[in-house]
């Protein structure tokens, strides 16, 4: 197995024992992004120079006895929405083309004390906003898997990345699915940990109330590696929570028997494909299997989540996208006379157009006359949704759903049909809602394109939604499937 | 109740977004496709709840009031293309005369 078809642990047990040097394992990496990533489009950024000199250091640290971590010189890809000192950082918007951020965001100061390296930034939905990478105005991220289909998104380069071995692991952003629904049409795990367990603090915000960084990797062990890697109290972020963060690694392989797992049968209702539905209840009885009690509950309110999800996305994003003024930095309009004519063209220029619709949306939503109709009332039905899963969560452990109701779906089939577009994460935006931790593993194929299944816990419960995810993947070995980024079934042009 | 387009321009209006002919057109169809959709939210029965802006058992989080290290001006004008000695340059905000 070439080292960079690896799991992240292994690459630090190889780095720890000297079998590889960071140096190599940068070099490897970087020839395999040279190699696939004009057909991929993961990253927008390849921090070329700043990986190997990085790598460099790493092995000069390791040799004195001095690394920061087992981690150090194990390089992982960032999306591109989080500030990075000295690194573009461009939300795949034009409005921010050309902004070098003065600071780190506080996952990448995490990364960076491991002694992990930032190799590249990946694509995204412009500032996060969507569901297949396609309204990245930078470029087109392709499914390693099928190189037509979407690999979805907000996260969709991160997830691609991994994917396609252009990196072990990377960070992505969920603000209703971002991180678990790319996951699941490229074929690798993703986390959304509990709102408040990772701070914010140089994310670039879409939705405050919902906005959470999460781990994407090959397999649930590298997931739980790099949960720990970020997770963590930061006053930064005023939404932050001190607690403690628990060995997750050192938790899994833990017994599972007499776990109480729900089928919640709004998600497996009308509009999931039954290819979908058919891998996920399989699942359940592979569990089942393993000790786990299955039981079918309900919570009335998942009917209403996404409607009241995009009001509450795209009112604060009307907030949070008021400051792209061209003012303190990003893109500015020329020739404006007037300040508000200059805000209004600058934003015209800068945004794309589903940036523009939620912003349109979120404005006329919390517009006088409308905010008890539409703001108001979606953050009430937030109200009884939060109730219906703490109701649940008195009984089970864990929750088990679809991550998404269909597979990756092909390039362009949704674009002009923005309903159709955020269906896509009808079974993701729950977890957002109520603060509650989501992780997205693979559990099946249909038509050679990856299912994912989604596991939902109770707050702060990551630790038991990775060990229930852990035993799920060595009982149905699925550990560190990468794909191979063919062009058609069959053929294989990059290997 | 049906958005028109002279809905979506007084919205675009308060956003801060200049709207071609065109994109004005496309807003009120999508808007409304959307409205319809999210409408399904005045079926819930919520008399009575609180509303739910936030989901974390936390409030008013206060710092210690004390000076700490900021970004340094020039890394702060760094990023803007209308930067006038230490300050933000921009067009003019009032009408003289």
């Amino acid at each position: 197995m070439d080292v960079i078809d690896r799991p992240l642990y292994e690459l630090a047990r190889l780095l720890e024992s000297g079998e590889v040097s960071a140096e190599e394992l940068a070099v490897e990496f970087l020839s395999r992004i040279d190699k696939v990533d004009g057909i991929v489009g993961a990253f927008v950024t390849v921090d070329r120079e700043g990986t190997l000199s990085g790598a460099r250091m790493a092995d000069k640290a390791r040799r004195a006895g001095e690394a920061p971590s087992h981690l150090a010189g194990i390089p992982i890809a960032v999306k591109d929405n989080m500030c990075t000192r000295g690194i573009e950082t461009t939300c795949s918007s034009k409005m921010l083309r050309g902004f070098v951020p003065p600071y780190d965001a506080h996952v990448v100061e995490r990364v960076k004390a491991a002694g992990m390296l930032v190799i590249g930034k990946t694509n995204l939905d412009e500032f996060a906003m969507g569901s297949s990478t396609e309204n990245s105005a930078l470029r087109v991220t392709r499914n390693p898997w099928n190189l037509q289909r979407v690999p979805g998104g907000s996260s969709g380069g991160s997830a691609a990345a991994v994917a396609a071995s252009e990196a072990p692991a990377a960070l992505g952003s969920d603000t209703g699915g971002s991180v678990r629904v790319p996951a699941s049409y490229c074929g690798i795990v993703g986390m959304k940990p509990t709102y408040g367990l990772v701070s914010r603090y140089g994310v670039v915000a879409y939705a405050s109330s919902l906005d959470q960084v999460g781990p994407l990797a090959a397999n649930v062990r590298d997931c739980a590696i790099m949960l720990r890697v970020i997770a963590g109290h930061d006053p930064r972020d005023s939404m932050s929570i001190d607690a403690e963060i628990p060995d997750y690694e050192a938790q899994l392989g833990r017994d599972i028997a007499g776990k109480v797992i729900g089928l919640p049968k709004e998600y497996f209702a009308e509009g999931i494909e039954p290819g979908v539905r058919d891998a996920v209840l399989e699942a359940a009885k592979q569990l089942s299997k393993l000790g786990v009690e299955v039981e079918e509950v309900s919570l009335p309110t998942v009917e209403y989540a996404l409607a009241a999800y995009y009001i509450i996305a795209s009112s604060e994003a009307s907030s949070n996208l008021a400051r792209f003024d061209g003012v303190r930095y990003g893109h500015r309009a020329e020739g404006a006379v007037d300040s508000v004519s200059m805000f209004m063209k600058t934003r015209a220029e800068g945004f794309g157009p589903e940036v523009k619709r939620r912003i349109m949306m979120g404005t006329y939503s919390l517009s006088a006359g409308y905010y008890d109709a539409y703001y108001k009332k979606a953050s009430q039905v937030r109200s009884t949704l939060k109730s219906d899963f703490d109701r649940v969560f008195e009984r089970c452990d864990a929750l088990l759903t679809p991550t998404a109701p269909t597979t990756a779906f092909p390039i362009g089939e949704r674009i002009d049909d923005p309903m159709s577009m955020y269906m896509s994460d009808v079974c993701t935006v729950t977890a957002n809602l109520a603060g509650i931790p989501g992780i997205s593993l693979p559990c099946g194929w249909q038509d050679g394109l990856p299912i994912g299944m989604q596991l939902l816990g109770k707050r702060f419960s990551e630790a038991t939604l990775l060990q229930l995810a852990y035993a799920y993947e060595q009982a149905a070995g699925y550990p560190s499937r990468k794909a191979p980024v063919t062009k058609d079934r069959g053929c294989c042009s990059c290997h | 109740m049906e958005l028109t387009p002279d809905d979506v321009k007084r919205v675009a209006e308060l956003a801060r977004i200049e709207l071609t002919e065109d994109e004005t057109r496309a807003f009120v169809k999508d808007l409304n496709d959307i409205l319809r959709y999210v409408n399904r939210l005045q079926q819930v029965d919520t008399e009575g709840v609180e509303p739910a802006y936030h989901v974390v058992p936390l409030e008013n989080v206060m710092r210690v009031d004390c000076v700490t290290p900021s970004l340094p001006v020039d890394e702060a004008l760094d990023g803007t293309t209308g930067r006038s000695g230490d300050y933000f340059k921009v067009p003019r905000i009032l009408d003289v005369d």
